[in-house]
């Protein structure tokens, strides 16, 4: 199955920061087994742009849809056999210390 | 006629969650897997009175459901490798003995407490799944109408299908950080049916699935700890009210009305146990339910489990419990210390049972006018009646 990582900061992060593992061995490793397809770095919310088309008008906003305090800051695409496969990727990546994961299953 | 309802009941009890729990590895379709395992339990109470009871019940019930699901599927036309796998799936024989074989009961109790689910959805799905409760009677339970239940439970069947929760026993460190999870979901039922308004049937489908686990399980210590606290617990169910259903304590209950039998059950498990928070909480049990009289409580012993259990589980409610042993064991002065101690920090404020135990903690003090002022304010804080009553009674005794 496909996960989509949703990587996102927190207003909460773990207390001992030095415990997050390193970002670049996580990229490794998951590159070299496979369960990482793609993934990437987002620039800042502030250079977002949300698109709507309504009654046929193109709407444009600067920034993201939502205005929250937590941020996607970037996304890392898994393929894994089940859940707790995808779980064991997305406990190993910093920002499940540093910030949050929210794991989307693809539908196909 | 009534012998052989008697009989699909004995036998569906037991075969339920096996002939589930093995029609959701083949099909993956839980809705399936419970209507079938349903319909083979109708058919049997239609045909049982009227051609006998088969030799062998739960395989003539295992026999039916998967009959239903090939029929099902193939209304269905799904792929041909599940009916294949279905063929091959006849009535279970005693559990095979290789080690490496997982009971499909354990891989279904396992996903049902998955901790992708919500707390609540895994409690009731285990309920609808493992155990064979009716959605309506669960749908009482957590106060919801059935068709609010049943949007839950298909809401937590579709997650598992979407989200890929694995239909797996998890190994290794995996086991060590999930069993716990599920060991919580039994005993959230557990306390469901123990509860002054909970269902006392949730309790004792907590002891089935617990004594199912243990037998799954034997090698783990805390699966059976937690049936014994279950067990220990239970045994004072027939004590633990008076005639008009108020809350009796421990010194006032009929000691001769506790199941005996289940205590000694509870007991035989400790030497199994180990020494994990569900076990030390059945070892204070034993110590209770093994006191001929109140006043013959090792209170030493209750206070010594209840000082490893506080260094397992700091919360504020062991800390109270501890605080009401070392009072028993030590006298209220060393009791209402560690109270104080439980109560730093706005801990256990507007919780009666701290203020009940402090008012108790008080009393044996000697001083009456401030436990009747705690027994009040314990009273006018909880929430059933039957225990306010008891409060306000106790606050009236003291001063008397």
């Amino acid at each position: 199955m496909k996960y989509m990582m949703l990587v996102c900061t927190d207003t909460e992060p773990d207390r001992d920061p030095s415990a997050a593992p390193d970002i670049e061995k996580w990229v490794a490793e998951r590159d070299a087994n496979g369960q990482r397809v793609t993934g990437s770095r987002f620039a800042p919310p502030s250079a977002a742009t949300t698109v709507r088309v309504r009654d046929g008008e193109l709407l444009l906003t600067d920034g993201p849809f939502a205005e929250t305090k937590e941020v996607i800051v970037g996304f890392d695409l898994i393929e894994c056999a089940d859940l707790d496969e995808a779980v064991e990727v997305a406990r190993a990546h910093p920002m499940a210390y540093g910030g949050r994961i929210e794991l989307r299953p693809l539908v196909d | 006629m009534t012998d052989a309802a008697g009989a699909v009941a004995a036998a569906g009890a037991e075969a339920y969650p096996r002939i589930v729990a093995a029609l959701i590895r083949i099909t993956g379709d839980w809705t399936l897997a419970e209507d079938c395992a349903q319909e083979a339990l109708a058919a049997a109470l239609e045909r049982w009175p009227r051609d006998g009871v088969p030799a062998n019940p739960g395989g003539w019930l295992m026999t039916a459901a998967r009959n239903r699901a090939v029929d099902g599927l193939r209304r269905a036309t799904v792929e041909r490798r599940k009916l294949r796998e279905l063929a091959l799936l006849t009535e279970p024989e005693p559990a095979p003995p290789e080690g490496d074989v997982v009971d499909d009961r354990l891989r279904l109790i396992f996903t049902c407490c998955h901790p992708a689910l919500a707390l609540e959805a895994r409690v009731a799905l285990t309920l609808r799944t493992v155990a064979g409760v009716p959605t309506a009677h669960i749908a009482r339970a957590f106060l919801v109408s059935e068709s609010t239940m049943t949007r839950r439970l298909t809401r937590a069947k579709a997650k598992i299908a979407a989200a890929g929760v694995p239909y797996r026993v998890p190994t290794g460190s995996a086991l060590v950080e999930r069993l716990p999870g599920v060991l919580a979901v039994l005993y959230l039922l557990f306390t469901r049916g123990y509860d002054a308004d909970g269902e006392p049937a949730f309790a004792t489908e907590a002891i089935r699935l617990a004594r199912l686990l243990d037998t799954l399980m034997p090698e783990q210590p805390e699966v059976a700890g937690l049936l014994a606290l279950f067990l220990l617990h239970h045994s004072r169910r027939a004590a633990r009210r008076d005639a008009d259903g108020n809350p009796l304590t421990l010194e006032q209950q009929d000691r001769s009305r506790w199941d005996h039998a289940g205590v000694a059950e509870g007991v035989a498990l400790l030497d199994r146990a180990g020494h994990g928070p569900y076990a030390l909480q059945a070892r204070i049990a034993a110590c209770h339910a093994t006191a001929r009289t109140a006043a013959d409580t090792d209170w030493p012993a209750i206070a010594r489990w209840y000082d490893h259990l506080v260094g397992l589980r700091p919360t504020p409610v062991v800390r109270l419990n501890r605080a009401v042993a070392h009072g028993y064991a030590y006298g209220p002065a060393a009791g209402l210390a560690l109270l104080a101690e439980a109560r730093s920090g706005g801990a256990l404020d507007d919780y009666p049972p701290a203020l009940a135990a402090q008012a108790e903690l008080t009393a044996r003090h000697g001083d009456r006018d401030g436990a009747a002022a705690l027994f009040r304010a314990a009273g006018e804080a909880v929430g059933s009646e039957p225990e306010r009553r008891v409060l306000l009674r106790r606050a009236a005794e003291v001063t008397r």
